[in-house]
């Protein structure tokens, strides 16, 4: 029984709509990972060579550690020599201002709906762009640059700035911390770089736009944002790919740093390829998110709306080391179809007078599977440590799950935690309200999904909420009915 | 790592001694299923904050003991003169020791080698280790792989039972440490009452170690109350697990109290096997000392309409942990289940931890789930009220949890059982 054609349907007549592929001449290597792999990424990228030792170092540790099962996810065994871990598009040569990039490029970021070139500047958000293993352009660097900011991708980071990144880098993330942070340590090719000088706050909004469009190619990037004491920063990633059958790895590590009194606020619109209705292909994305408030008074803030990729599988967490800083996690997981999402945050409390708070809203339809995995850690020093989590479920048809697993730790006899979660359908009485209002079902569910997830998108940056709002949507589509 | 090759010849000479007691294959397959997946390590998630490994040590001796009715007088409870006891000394029942005053028509008591013979014999053999689809780890297993002189009652259809039902662990630990491994099956027929308290005692100075399973069965109709009380000495180690499978639409009671121990390990697992189950879970921790208590719960929904709901509340002080894991799951037939959890701590020392873990894995659409919990800690208001009005600090504070505890006190339904704990509670609280 299929309703008429609402407006949403004639809205959206594709599914997934970035499933595009760019036909352009790109630069790969062979499939594979061994010693002389690493070192060809190291040498393509021109890297200084504290850089290649120590990307063999995790190299080596990586061959000696075993993939975890842990994550309430199901998926093939991967195999780590059928990807291919460096795709570049050519020609690769110095840019010096965005007229000389590739225009096929550039179309395709139009696309996707972000202009690299007159649009953006009256939007006034900084994006660097990531496709496959390099960044292509990041716009607005010279005006960033003449308050202090430096605002690029990691390669060229590590080339002008390697003092910055040698102290930093694995620093919050060290690369022993896991099986996926170990192989990105290895093998990452590109990422943003963003360091924020003292006192400085950061007058737009900084961005980076990732793409895997090369067949068989991993992407493993890496960013690290460093804010200074007093300074501010607001940071977007968005990132998409297109449709295929095969299924294809996404493993990025991504540090944040901020010192005393900085604020970092960090948000995340992740729109992978999810695989067609059938559960075929998609991308498997297995990120390791962390941040340091390293400085007393510091902040950081993680908001992420997920809707894509096959299979989700991270948590951003903040270590919360410098006395009263302060750790947000604000989340809302979609999944469709057969898409798997164990997802979730860790609050690390250590210093004093530290508080957190974590609200994660999890949506499931079809045959998805959707977790929430928390950890709240109270230590012995962290006195007064405070910590509120709520994460709420709803299940929109009955061949879907959706679970939590909290895990709470206390050892300090003046911190309060709390945690509470539910799990329910949406009301047949909320229903029957819009509906006899004269909203199509399809429309009603979208409102009220819309509204449950509210409290969440009210966190992300203008631009970014319209358009999460609006993925929400779209991802809905014929779970209802 | 300790060394448990021992535990192959204890098991072979067990084999042997009885070969055709009808239970034979099952502590086989439990022994299999050990020596596959070994103790559990912290690795282990359902063992992730509670290790037991160092308690298998071979100077646990299972041996014989000299258990008097004296020594058993001093260790009953109240409103014992009207009970039906039951009494495990070192691991195995004692017929001699227990005493049954219910008659043969309401309720029936067999050693669970005669059940797995006569005329039980097909509830023992659908019955009997069940719990080993829930529980995978070596502890579990273990206790499958001694099964020798466990119980077996039988509450017949239609009856209430006048009497209640004790059961008492006795830990002979006068000699040398002792290790006892309990076992139990307890059927509770279609339109049948039951009521179970059991206690747990170690005498004498040495360590002890309890790793008792205890299955109940629930049919249509019935209603069953389940008390459990913890409050053995500090070196009286235990891993206790009651598995209740409610296959008929009954009603089932639990209320787990745990003051004192070493490292108290509580598995408390419902399987609601059929639609409109209702089910409480109650539990109370109250620890001090070096106590380690773990309380695992699970419900499993397999079949709508059903409603359960838990209340787990404790204080860790000194040097004491809590930990509290709540697992509900709801099958994709469990259609309009209602399950609802809390969790509730007080954290009184710096030196003491509670883990929580709340778990939710639900793969029906209609049903109306939640869980809560909190660390906290005494409410720094109600303390300043009690303390304006000449009450001394301490005895505010005593005052101010005997409060906190009342709320899961309240369920234990017999109120000679509730008063003998309140009374532990009490003593146990102004013991500084």
């Amino acid at each position: 029984m299929k309703e008429k054609q609402g407006p949403l349907e004639q809205a959206v007549s594709n599914d997934y709509k970035y499933g595009f592929v760019t036909d352009i001449d790109t630069d790969t290597i062979a499939k594979g990972l061994n010693e002389d792999v690493i070192r060809l990424i190291s040498h393509k990228k021109n890297e200084p060579e504290w850089m290649l030792e120590w990307r063999l170092k995790a190299y080596a540790y990586w061959l000696k550690m075993v993939e975890p099962d842990w994550a309430n996810v199901k998926y093939p065994i991967i195999d780590y020599q059928d990807i291919i871990y460096y795709a570049a598009p050519k020609p690769k040569k110095q840019l010096n201002s965005l007229d000389e990039v590739d225009p096929e490029l550039l179309s395709t970021f139009e696309k996707l709906g972000i202009s690299l070139s007159e649009q953006k500047r009256l939007t006034g958000v900084a994006v660097d762009v990531v496709m496959d293993s390099v960044s292509i352009a990041t716009s607005f660097k010279e005006q960033l640059a003449e308050i202090g900011v430096i605002f690029c991708s990691i390669s060229e980071a590590i080339q002008l700035h390697p003092e910055l990144v040698r102290k930093h880098l694995g620093s919050v993330v060290p690369m022993t911390d896991n099986y996926f942070a170990a192989l990105n340590s290895a093998v990452f090719t590109d990422g943003s770089f963003c360091y924020i000088p003292k006192g400085v706050r950061c007058p737009m909004e900084l961005s980076t736009y990732f793409r895997i469009n090369t067949e068989n190619a991993g992407q493993f990037e890496r960013t690290l944002i460093v804010a200074e004491d007093e300074s501010y920063v607001s940071y977007l990633e968005g990132c998409t790919a297109p449709m295929r059958d095969e299924n294809q790895l996404h493993a990025a590590v991504v540090e944040l740093i901020a010192m005393e009194k900085a604020e970092i606020k960090y948000s995340t619109v992740q729109n992978w390829y999810p695989g067609d209705k059938e559960g075929k292909g998609g991308i498997y994305n297995f990120v390791t998110k962390r941040g340091i408030c390293k400085g007393d008074h510091s902040k950081i803030s993680w908001t992420q709306v997920e809707t894509g990729s096959a299979i989700t599988w991270k948590y951003p967490s903040v270590i919360l080391k410098g006395d009263y800083s302060i750790g947000e996690f604000y989340s809302v997981a979609f999944t469709n179809n057969h898409q798997q999402a164990d997802t979730g945050t860790k609050m690390m409390h250590l210093g004093k007078n530290t508080r957190s708070r974590i609200v994660a809203k999890g949506i499931s339809a079809g045959h998805s599977q959707n977790s929430y995995r928390g950890l709240v850690r109270a230590s012995k020093q962290a006195i007064n440590a405070r910590n509120y989590s709520q994460c709420d479920s709803l299940l929109l048809g009955d061949k879907c799950g959706a679970h939590t697993f909290p895990y709470i730790e206390v050892k300090n006899k003046t911190a309060i935690v709390e945690h509470e979660a539910t799990t329910s359908k949406i009301g047949e009485d909320q229903l029957f309200y819009c509906r006899q209002r004269g909203i199509d079902p399809e429309a009603a569910v979208a409102l009220i999904v819309n509204g449950f997830a509210k409290e969440v998108m009210n966190q992300l940056p203008m631009e970014f909420a319209i358009e999460a709002q609006k993925l929400l949507t779209i991802s809905m589509e014929g779970s209802v009915g | 790592m300790i060394d448990l090759t021992y535990l192959n010849d204890r098991f072979e000479h067990l084999q042997q001694a009885s070969a055709d007691d009808g239970i034979a294959v099952i502590r086989k397959n439990s022994f299999d299923s050990f020596n596959k997946t070994g103790l559990p390590t912290y690795r282990t998630e359902d063992w992730k904050y509670t290790s037991i490994s160092n308690l298998f040590d071979e100077s646990f001796a299972q041996a014989g003991h000299t258990i008097t009715l004296a020594d058993l007088d001093a260790l009953r409870m109240p409103g014992h003169h009207k009970a039906n006891e039951l009494v495990f000394v070192n691991g195995r029942f004692d017929a001699t020791l227990s005493n049954i005053l219910s008659t043969d028509d309401e309720l029936t008591v067999l050693s669970l080698k005669d059940a797995a013979k006569g005329e039980y014999k097909d509830l023992v053999a659908r019955y009997l280790n069940k719990s080993s689809e829930y529980m995978k780890d070596g502890v579990h297993a273990l206790n499958g792989a001694f099964i020798e002189e466990g119980v077996f009652v039988y509450i017949h259809k239609g009856k209430t039972p006048q009497h209640p039902l004790y059961i008492y662990h006795i830990l002979d630990g006068r000699d040398h440490p002792v290790m006892a491994q309990p076992r139990g099956l307890i059927y509770v027929a279609e339109n049948s009452r039951l009521q179970l308290t059991e206690t747990y005692a170690t005498l004498g100075v040495s360590d002890s170690f309890c790793n008792g399973v205890l299955e109940v069965v629930v049919d249509q109709n019935a209603y069953v109350e389940y008390y459990k009380i913890q409050n053995d000495k500090s070196n009286a180690s235990q891993v206790s697990t009651t598995h209740i499978t409610q296959i008929g639409r009954s009603y089932v009671h639990t209320v787990t109290v745990t003051l004192n121990g070493g490292v108290v390990r509580n598995n408390m697992n419902l399987v609601l096997d059929a639609a409109g189950n209702e089910t409480h879970l109650y539990g109370l921790y109250l620890l001090k000392g070096k106590t380690h208590a773990d309380n695992h719960t699970m419900i499993d929904n397999k079949q709508p309409n059903c409603f359960s709901n838990q209340l787990y509340k404790g204080i860790a002080d000194d040097f004491s942990t809590a930990v509290f894991n709540g697992k509900i799951m709801v099958q994709p037939d469990a259609q309009k289940t209602n399950s609802f959890q809390s969790n509730k701590n007080i954290l009184l020392s710096d030196n003491a931890t509670i883990n929580t873990k709340p778990q939710l894995e639900i793969f029906a659409d209609d049903v109306k789930c939640s869980h809560g919990c909190t660390v906290g800690q005494l409410d720094e208001e109600a303390l300043f009220y009690l303390r304006a009005r000449g009450i001394p600090k301490d005895k505010a504070e005593v005052l101010l949890l005997q409060a906190y505890a009342a709320d899961v006190l309240a369920h234990i339904k017999p109120m000679a059982i509730r008063a003998y704990v309140e009374k532990l509670i009490y003593e146990h609280l102004s013991i500084v």
